[in-house]
């Protein structure tokens, strides 16, 4: 790109507040990668900006020298959306948790998938309430034992890849807080996505629900746990071992000695039905490998170009209104 | 004087002459009435009228045809004087069915005119309207008098040839009584005319039904020998200038556009449909080729957040409600209050509590907008008087938000928000602007977004300035950085500012003024009870009384002079639709005891009302 911005680096995005996230905690790894990445878009700090809600993730743009806004429990989609649909020349993300968008915040979320607000949502999912100190979250599994459950979570978990995909998400994708290099990744393919860019991080609170995602991060069993989704691949793990194929509407396991790479699933991003997206994100550990990446990334027309448009159309049908115009058309009558 | 440009029929009948009438016309609520009355509206104000109206209907859809529950009303007043109420008793009732006759007759003036569709009044319709006996055959109607008209027979023949269904043809009986109407009191069809060809361009057989229908009710008016005479109002003596006809929700949309033009700032209003506030959303959603953005948004809450979006990214936010939205905006509307960003929260009130009485008014949100947030949050709160006046509230509102960064409350109510009146036409090009400053980018000082100016407002720094990047969130921040700050004499401080900044508007709102005597009784009033209280504050000078009327526009701040007036009064009176807000406040702020008139019946004040009690109190 040819352009005489100055050069950042990662800290240029860094402000000047301390960070006060525990030691260890997950978040800062993907604080890490997101002012690694700014700097490779070439989009100026001031015309970047970060929104959150309130949660542990949600002190994230405190510790960014952009612009930003640490708003109401649940509610940061909606700011963002105010913000885009006026300014569409700003780069906004949101940054999220697990409660915070998926319990208190449900609505929004949906709503933001579905409208296709052009701006990347980040969701922190540590599967528990890390800043009111340890209760169970939406994606805490059943019999999750925390303070406000000490027999055990009745609730039922969501699971917010399927949940995005089926609140009609363009781009939706996973990653982890340690795996650093394709966490990078996936923020530059969200930034790079025209709509709503999801992605679903697992993080670890090493507070309060410390080694949840151990088998998706730990070296000697990542391989085996998890699955790279790459476009137009077919779906292999384990270093190659092992594969996923589907029989009917069902994923299988296969050893790759006896099957060929040919018979296996192959993943499809920009398919226009989400069903695959969607069988994808109901491959979940300990049955399956889970997989990492982009589960889809299709075109649609962002919301705020489309309110834009239009108020163009509008202004080319009418003309530009007239205040004194409108006042005086229709019925009106004179006193002399 | 009034000019008007098309020649219209004159009936052959003598003309009596009336000072005003007040006409109400109740049917089923698919009837038709609100679209009748707000025609019997419009072209009264183009006879040069001054109008007041009254519209009152259920909030079913549909409620079950011919029953009470599904009543629907509009009273138009419309007078040769300046008139400020839709008018006390009724001259004349316009019934299209028992069940309107018997739910509104009592509100009729002795001797009044009761006209029936007697078409209606068979044994199933009684029987509907949980009536034993016809009314007609009772004592009910002896002191009125009764005009009955076969509506439905004469529709149905004045529309054939149409090709209307027989169902269709009976849509059209609101029309026949409306001619019958504008016959009785010398109104022009044109404008009608003119409405429904535009109204049902695409329809052209229903089109012509209407007309026809429209034409045989004042045919009949002037070949029935059940009217004598002709009833003239003429002219009222208003300002000069060029008038139209205005409703509340729609001035206030208007006010709204107006203000972001003279400020040079996009309008942004996200907004969830609720009544009565929902036609502000309607009407701004037509005028995207002013510039006007607007968002549904998915609930209130999304609501209130979008709009602080919009107004931290530099466009000015409003969002517009009622008060179970008001409610659910509560924890924005404080976020707000922190942020310190300039942005509109409307709240057209309607009766609570709960889903209440959502087509009816009532003045019951005061206190929650002053005090329904979490910790110490002031904000500014300006009150509408009058459907025109939403006009002038709005972009007052507006100019106070953006000079002190501050969302401010703008309280409508039912009443005003779907009454109408002629508004006197302003020119918007020699209003004065409204002047919105925002810092531009800088290097090397730090860049403090809570440094203050004389009004104690801090800087509306937006996103894309170079320089000026920060971090704003509803956690305490300290004074200048705008860093977060848990150390107490901060939260001390910033607490006291705000509360300061929001009292600094008292510098700037104009002082409050006393119509009438300057001792005795001080009548104050706020919001939609101004016609009824200034008119009966009118009546009770001009029979001698030592009243006088002070109407309060800032409920938030108070106006500075409004303390040395209450001095000036021995009692003080204050009317409200709601069981004693404002006088809480009064009592609390200032040093009297102020008596109030409380009316929580999801209708506004009777002059008559406000007057007796001005008299019971001396």
């Amino acid at each position: 790109m040819a352009t005489d911005l100055p050069v950042l680096k990662a800290t240029d995005f860094a402000s000047d507040q301390d960070i006060r996230w525990c030691p260890g905690c997950g978040d800062y790894s993907i604080l890490a990668q997101m002012k690694k990445i700014l700097p490779t878009l070439g989009v100026p700090r001031e015309q970047t900006v970060f929104i959150s809600g309130i949660g542990c993730s949600s002190r994230f743009p405190y510790y960014m020298n952009t612009y930003g806004i640490h708003s109401i429990h649940g509610r940061a989609p909606a700011f963002a959306t105010g913000l885009k649909c006026t300014r569409p020349d700003l780069s906004v993300w949101v940054i999220t948790g697990d409660g915070d968008s998926l319990s208190i915040g449900g609505n929004h979320f949906l709503h933001l998938m579905r409208r296709n607000v052009d701006l990347n949502i980040i969701l922190f999912n540590n599967s528990i309430y890390g800043l009111t100190k340890g209760q169970y979250s939406p994606t805490s599994p059943m019999g999750k034992i925390t303070k406000s459950t000490p027999m055990g979570s009745l609730d039922f978990p969501l699971n917010p890849i399927s949940v995005a995909l089926a609140a009609e998400a363009t781009f939706v994708a996973r990653s982890v807080d340690s795996n650093i290099q394709h966490l990078g990744e996936m923020l530059t393919r969200a930034a790079a996505h025209k709509g709503t860019s999801f992605v679903e991080v697992y993080q670890n609170c090493n507070v309060f629900n410390d080694g949840v995602w151990d088998y998706a991060k730990e070296k000697a069993v990542r391989g085996q746990n998890t699955i790279e989704l790459e476009h137009g691949k077919p779906l292999v793990f384990d270093d190659g071992k092992q594969g996923v194929r589907l029989i009917g509407f069902q994923p299988e396991i296969v050893s790759l000695d006896k099957t060929a790479t040919d018979d296996l699933l192959f993943h499809d991003e920009k398919a226009e039905s989400p069903a695959l997206a969607y069988l994808l994100s109901r491959m979940r550990y300990p049955a399956f490998p889970e997989p990492i990446g982009v589960f889809r990334c299709v075109e649609r027309e962002s919301y705020e170009t489309q309110m834009a448009d239009q108020i163009d159309l509008a202004q080319k049908k009418k003309g530009i209104g007239d205040l004194n115009s409108l006042f005086n058309s229709g019925d009106t009558w004179t006193v002399v | 004087m009034t000019e008007t440009s098309s020649e219209f029929l004159t009936s052959h009948k003598p003309q009596q002459q009336l000072a005003g009438v007040t006409v109400r016309l109740v049917g089923d609520s698919g009837d038709g009435m609100q679209l009748l009355g707000s025609q019997l509206t419009s072209v009264s104000a183009l006879a040069g009228n001054d109008v007041a109206t009254f519209p009152d209907f259920p909030a079913e859809i549909r409620a079950p045809r011919g029953t009470r529950a599904g009543v629907s009303g509009y009273q138009v007043h419309f007078a040769s004087e300046e008139i400020f109420t839709p008018g006390d008793g009724l001259d004349v009732l316009v019934a299209m069915n028992p069940a309107a006759l018997v739910t509104n007759i009592s509100d009729l003036k002795p001797a009044g005119i009761v006209i029936l569709n007697s078409d209606s009044f068979e044994a199933k319709d009684l029987k509907l309207a949980k009536l034993e006996k016809d009314p007609r055959q009772t004592d009910l109607l002896k002191n009125f008098r009764v005009i009955e008209v076969q509506m439905t027979t004469l529709t149905r023949k004045a529309v054939e040839g149409t090709g209307l269904s027989v169902k269709e043809a009976d849509q059209c009986k609101n029309f026949f009584a409306m001619g019958l109407v504008f016959w009785l009191y010398g109104r022009d069809v044109n404008p009608t005319l003119r409405f429904i060809d535009s109204k049902f361009k695409n329809k052209p057989d229903v089109q012509a039904a209407n007309r026809a229908a429209l034409m045989s009710g004042w045919n009949f008016g002037e070949t029935t020998e059940h009217f004598a005479s002709t009833f003239q109002v003429p002219a009222a003596k208003l300002k000069p200038g060029t008038y139209r006809n205005i409703m509340g929700n729609q001035a206030l949309a208007w006010g709204l556009m107006t203000a972001a033009q003279l400020s040079g700032k996009t309008l942004f209003l996200g907004s969830y449909p609720i009544t009565p506030a929902s036609d502000i959303l309607h009407e701004l959603s037509k005028y995207k080729n002013f510039g006007v953005k607007t968002f549904q948004a998915e609930d209130e809450i999304a609501a209130i957040c979008s709009i602080i979006g919009a107004s931290f990214g530099g466009s000015m936010g409003v969002t517009t409600s009622s008060g179970p939205g008001i409610a659910l905006k509560g924890e924005g509307m404080g976020l707000a209050v922190m942020l310190e960003l300039p942005l509109i929260v409307v709240d057209v009130q309607r009766g609570g509590p709960s889903t209440g009485l959502p087509t009816k008014t009532e003045q019951s949100d005061l206190l929650m907008v002053m005090f329904g947030r979490n910790g110490e949050s002031p904000l500014p709160i300006i009150a509408a008087r009058s459907p025109a006046d939403c006009f002038d509230a709005a972009i007052e509102a507006w100019r106070i938000s953006t000079q002190f960064m501050t969302p401010v409350v703008l309280l409508s109510d039912g009443y005003i928000a779907n009454g109408a009146e002629p508004w006197l036409i302003p020119d918007v090009s020699i209003m004065d602007p409204i002047n919105v400053a925002h810092p531009t980018a800088q290097n090397g000082s730090p860049f403090l977004p809570y440094q203050r100016d004389e009004n104690l407002a801090r800087p509306w720094a937006i996103p894309g300035t170079p320089g000026l990047m920060h971090r704003i969130g509803g956690l305490e921040k300290e004074d200048g950085t705008g860093n977060v700050s848990y150390d107490p004499v901060n939260h001390q401080h910033m607490v006291n500012t705000r509360a300061k900044k929001v009292a600094n508007v008292a510098n700037v709102i104009a002082l409050a003024e006393v119509k009438g005597s300057d001792s005795g009784l001080l009548v104050l009033s706020w919001g939609g009870t101004y016609g009824a209280c200034h008119t009966a504050c009118e009546r009770a000078i001009a029979s001698g009384k030592s009243v006088g009327h002070v109407h309060l526009r800032w409920l938030n701040p108070f106006p500075k002079n409004l303390k040395d007036i209450i001095a000036q009064f021995d009692r003080v009176l204050i009317p409200e639709w709601n069981s004693g807000q404002l006088r809480m406040l009064i009592n609390s702020q200032f040093d009297v005891k102020a008596t109030g008139l409380n009316k929580v019946q999801g209708k506004p004040f009777s002059v008559t009302e406000i007057f007796d009690e001005i008299e019971r109190m001396g």
